[in-house]
């Protein structure tokens, strides 16, 4: 085969297995929109938080905002420590709401942000003090079953 | 009895050294080629020519396949996913699957088969024929000239099949999800995007099939390289290649996931 031809073929070769993997990257992985932004941190505390994962996402009326960055154990409170990573270009109040919530029925979950109405925002490093905890569904149910014994006692 | 005991005890020691003996002969021919790479990386065209054999004529197995078995996760996936009410994450499901496993794996079992079964059967006409011995008598290293060339063919190739495979294959998920079934398209590509991580999915997929590269071309040169110079010689290193690469690819791709996904 002549020289020509075969570098030809290599060429194509490689360039279509460099556009496959852009492909990947790109259509499949969406790096475009990955973490690239800057990002500010903020603490918020859980007794529970169900199956709450590190880059789990962070979203304000269905928005996403921004993912967990980590979770701890703190041995003094017997809390959970989440700390979060919240795109700068968004500003919540200091009296924001974060809750464990649950996209879909069986889907994952995430932390979702409820806006408050105080005029200082929250800066990095802050604490969010108000929190709710992870919906377990094994205290749910033990709870409608009390309440339905209760009921059906007192009749 | 305690003759056949002892019998029994010396022959299962003879073949665990000499599977022993030959990995240490493996790992110091990879050094070799590693040290006799010089050659082949200054004069780029050696390689070029064997990324010809090996790359572009396994496009079209690679290209086949990938559409297959991507058209099959769709078919199949379907019919689970659809049953929890889920058929939305359709695209995640054939997305992670073979960026992650079947990627890699098939493309490297293909590969094996494809490139170096040819390999091993080159390199071992050569030794048949004493081409091998002709050069070193005229000087020339045959592990720079001959075998160095096609082990970074080889490894460069891998890669980039893997990663064909992997977006053919998503194409055919995605024609038989969305085009034939009717999954909506939107939740089939914005679901992917949301779960493949470019870091720990696609980078760690490619870092699997370049390790796979390196195993296959390793194991086809060294058996093609070190086959018994006659007809029976060739085929039995040949068979050797496909059987040993098929296992030792499956092996490493247990390990390498152990490493990669776990605790994520």
């Amino acid at each position: 085969m002549k020289r020509t031809t075969l570098d030809l073929w290599v060429g194509f070769f490689v360039a279509i297995g460099l556009a496959a993997l852009l492909f990947l990257a790109l259509k499949v992985g969406n790096l475009t929109q990955g973490n690239h932004g800057e990002t500010y941190a903020l603490q918020a505390r859980f007794g529970n938080i169900g199956g709450l994962k590190v880059r789990a996402p962070i979203k304000s009326a269905g928005v996403v905002v921004g993912r967990v960055r980590d979770i701890r154990f703190d041995q003094e409170s017997y809390l959970a420590v989440v700390t979060l990573d919240v795109d700068a270009t968004y500003k919540f109040p200091r009296d924001t709401f974060a809750t464990i919530n649950t996209s879909g029925l069986l889907g994952e979950q995430y932390v979702g942000f409820e806006a408050g109405g105080d005029d200082a925002v929250l800066k990095a490093g802050d604490t969010i003090k108000k929190t709710q905890d992870a919906m377990v569904l094994e205290k749910l149910i033990s709870q409608f079953m009390y309440n339905k014994a209760s009921e059906d006692s007192s009749k | 009895m305690l003759d056949a005991v002892l019998g029994s005890l010396t022959r299962l020691g003879n073949r665990v050294t000499s599977r022993v003996q030959r990995l240490g002969k493996a790992s110091l021919f990879l050094s070799a080629i590693l040290l006799g790479s010089g050659t082949a990386w200054r004069r780029f065209s050696l390689i070029m020519r064997e990324l010809y054999y090996t790359g572009v004529l396994s496009l079209i197995i690679i290209l086949v396949s990938g559409l297959f078995v991507g058209m099959v996760l769709g078919l199949q996936g379907y019919d689970t996913l659809q049953r929890y009410g889920s058929s939305s994450a359709l695209g995640v499901l054939v997305a992670l699957s073979l960026v992650r496993e079947l990627g890699p794996v098939v493309a490297a079992l293909l590969f094996a088969s494809r490139a170096g079964s040819a390999i091993t059967a080159e390199i071992g006409l050569m030794r048949a024929t004493e081409q091998l011995s002709a050069m070193e008598m005229m000087a020339v290293d045959p592990v720079a000239r001959v075998v160095a060339p096609r082990f970074w063919a080889g490894v460069i190739s891998m890669p980039l099949l893997a990663s064909l495979f992997s977006a053919v294959g998503i194409f055919g998920g995605y024609l038989i999800g969305v085009v034939l079934i009717g999954v909506d398209e939107g939740s089939f590509w914005s679901q992917m995007q949301a779960s493949v991580d470019f870091r720990i999915d696609i980078v760690n997929g490619v870092i699997k099939s370049f390790v796979f590269g390196v195993i296959v071309s390793w194991i086809a040169v060294f058996e093609g390289f070190h086959a018994a110079p006659s007809a029976e010689g060739v085929s039995a290193a040949t068979t050797r290649t496909v059987v040993t690469s098929a296992l030792a690819i499956l092996a490493a791709d247990f390990v390498l996931t152990a490493f990669m996904f776990t605790g994520a």
